[in-house]
């Protein structure tokens, strides 16, 4: 395989390049095409290109379009019908909408999910950046430590709730062990309307900080080491290089991070299932949580599509932000400029 | 040991050396100011570490401990007898069914991810066709639509092309929605491949299968591999489309299996806790021995 990809970086050798890199990549694709473009007809008739046509992309964009695309425009469709998962959905016109903007589950559920994106963004922001800029230092035991603060990213957010909701069991968990230890009352965290949504915050920071800081080391490696030994040389302290050359250096980073932290938070649903289950009460009922509880709990799939539609606006926006901000449109190679 | 006693005394002037070398190997960091101890940081990442690690210690712990000691003998003190009967009960219960289910659907969504996402990304790359860059727009936008938003509609095709309660319901739309990223990724990876191997490559008379399999493919590797492990790991991670699209215990997958041992052992949590540290086994193998890919298929988008 080495052998594939080392001699066609050579360029000049990319003649015999490829027939030896294609023993390893597709023996019986070779035979036939080697011996035919060495004949003088393909060269003759104005050399291939080797270009693809643009049919290279249909089916990728064709399976795309199905399961993702046409469910897009599907879901607005069904916002305007009434359906109950058996039979075809019926058209009633506006009445799922007029319902959305007059029920105050949703509007509370609105509210828990801006409210839930604010302050996991607050929280996360600050605690990542640190830790990145940290760990991107050359210090054996920084690289040792973040190795471990990777950890939680091995778990799926369903095991992260399975665990944080046996750790918070007021009957059986530590926290049931730890409370009289340190002579505090025990308390049902998910029981507590207020303390409920905090424990989400607190659960959704634990599982995603890591991801972030990866982004932020990530980020923070990519200073020039020029700009600190500059600054040193002005006589600036640690604080006055972070705030003047780390952080503005990082703006990028932080664009990038900050719009998966949005979307997460908008999207976040296993975690809300499986620790409060969108209780006590309504309490931590938030959009994505609304809208599989009245799609199927309660089979009102059509008034679930208004919701589920309304998540998808403000995703399309948050999108359009992230290929606006963090020049993913510009398609430009990495090593562009090297 | 007469080893180590002889390396002690040429370690010593070894250690005292850093102190002038070090301008020499850490020039990426600033240096004598810099290098002061930082005790803040230092104190925080001190309390993160126990944020981290000690719900992970009280995790392991409480699998090893028998079922009826649990709650008796604190979460924090190793038991005197730890027990692996947890880990037992857990593949009792039909763990390793949803282990091989999941692995199933992994496999699948891998192989269909990894085969679209490549010719599509060769087409934006090099087709000269105006309408790929409108493709690719299309897989930016795509980017963004959550899973739970199209829920409802991606329920009524699969009910529609009958496949409800299959593994392939669960594969189909799974893969559509790792695809986005993943072309993202695999364009970025193609770009850096330079015209002039291009350029070879067509002089020896290579039509565009040839092209994409000798030089695109062989080229893009890290690329690959990299969008490998993010469908992977969308596919081993996935909830909500096994849990709208199945519904039978033998298509359960392994998130679901954890969610239906906590409503059904709610009193037997180490029993549950040893189910999800099983689960994340072979992640944690991934983790060990192919650290790099892993950690660039995790952050997906962030990552380019």
């Amino acid at each position: 395989m080495t052998s594939g990809t080392s001699s066609p970086v050579t360029g000049g050798a990319a003649r015999s390049g490829p027939a030896t890199g294609g023993t390893g990549t597709g023996g019986a694709g070779v035979g036939a095409p080697a011996g035919g473009p060495r004949g003088r007809s393909a060269r003759a008739t104005g050399p291939r290109t080797g270009r693809p046509s643009a049919v290279w992309a249909v089916p990728g964009l064709l399976y795309f379009g199905i399961f993702a695309a046409l469910p897009m425009v599907l879901v607005a469709y069904l916002s305007l019908t009434s359906w109950g998962g058996l039979g075809s959905p019926e058209f009633i016109g506006l009445q799922n909408w007029t319902r959305l903007v007059n029920d105050p589950l949703m509007h509370r559920a609105i509210w828990l999910s801006l409210l839930l994106t604010v302050l996991t963004w607050a929280v996360q922001t600050p605690i990542s950046l640190l830790l990145g800029v940290w760990a991107a230092g050359p210090q054996r035991n920084r690289a040792v430590l973040s190795a471990l603060f990777f950890l939680p990213l091995l778990l799926s957010s369903a095991a992260i709730a399975i665990i944080w909701r046996a750790l918070l069991d007021p009957n059986f968990g530590p926290l049931a062990w730890l409370g009289p230890v340190l002579g505090l009352p025990t308390v049902n965290l998910l029981g507590g309307s207020n303390s409920a949504f905090l424990v989400i915050v607190f659960v959704s920071s634990w599982q995603f900080i890591p991801l972030h800081m990866l982004l932020y080391q990530g980020g923070a490696r990519q200073i020039p080491a020029s700009l600190y030994q500059a600054a040193e040389i002005d006589g600036a302290g640690r604080l006055r290089a972070f705030w003047h050359i780390t952080l503005p250096q990082l703006r990028h980073t932080i664009t990038t991070s900050s719009v998966l932290m949005v979307v997460g938070a908008l999207t976040y649903f296993e975690t809300v299932l499986i620790l409060t289950n969108g209780g006590p009460g309504t309490d931590t009922t938030i959009v994505p949580f609304l809208m599989y509880r009245a799609g199927f709990r309660s089979w009102e799939l059509g008034y679930a599509s208004a919701v589920a539609f309304t998540l998808v606006v403000v995703a399309t926006l948050v999108a359009l932000l992230l290929v606006r901000f963090t020049g993913f449109g510009s398609m430009r190679s990495t090593k562009e400029g090297l | 040991m007469t080893v180590r006693l002889a390396e002690g005394p040429s370690g010593s002037p070894a250690r005292q050396r850093p102190g002038p070398a070090r301008t020499g190997p850490t020039p990426t960091r600033g240096r004598s100011k810099r290098d002061r101890p930082n005790v803040l940081a230092g104190m925080g990442v001190a309390l993160w570490l126990v944020i981290v690690a000690l719900p992970l210690y009280a995790l392991l712990i409480a699998t090893v401990q028998r079922a009826e000691n649990y709650t008796s003998s604190g979460p924090f003190t190793p038991p005197t007898d730890p027990t692996l009967g947890n880990y037992w009960r857990a593949i009792e219960n039909g763990l390793l069914g949803f282990v091989l289910n999941t692995a199933i659907v992994t496999a699948a969504v891998v192989a269909i991810v990894v085969a679209l996402a490549s010719m599509t990304g060769f087409a934006i790359v090099r087709s000269r066709t105006r309408w790929t860059t409108g493709v690719f727009r299309v897989f930016l936008l795509g980017l963004a639509i959550p899973s739970q938003a199209v829920i409802v509609p991606v329920y009524l095709i699969i009910v529609q092309l009958g496949l409800y309660d299959t593994l392939t319901a669960i594969v189909l739309p799974t893969a559509a929605f790792a695809l986005p990223v993943c072309v993202l990724i695999l364009v970025g990876s193609m770009r850096d491949i330079s015209e002039e191997l291009y350029e070879a490559m067509a002089l020896d008379g290579a039509g565009s299968v040839r092209t994409f399999l000798q030089l695109v493919v062989p080229m893009s590797r890290s690329g690959l591999s990299t969008i490998a492990v993010y469908a992977a790991l969308q596919a081993w991670n996935g909830f909500l489309f096994p849990l709208i699209l199945t519904q039978s215990p033998d298509k359960r997958l392994i998130t679901m299996g954890l969610f239906e041992f906590q409503g059904q052992y709610r009193i037997d949590i180490p029993g549950l806790l040893a189910a999800v540290v099983l689960s994340t086994v072979p992640l944690f193998l991934v983790y060990l021995f192919a650290r790099r890919s892993l950690v660039q298929g995790m952050m997906g988008v962030g990552g380019k």
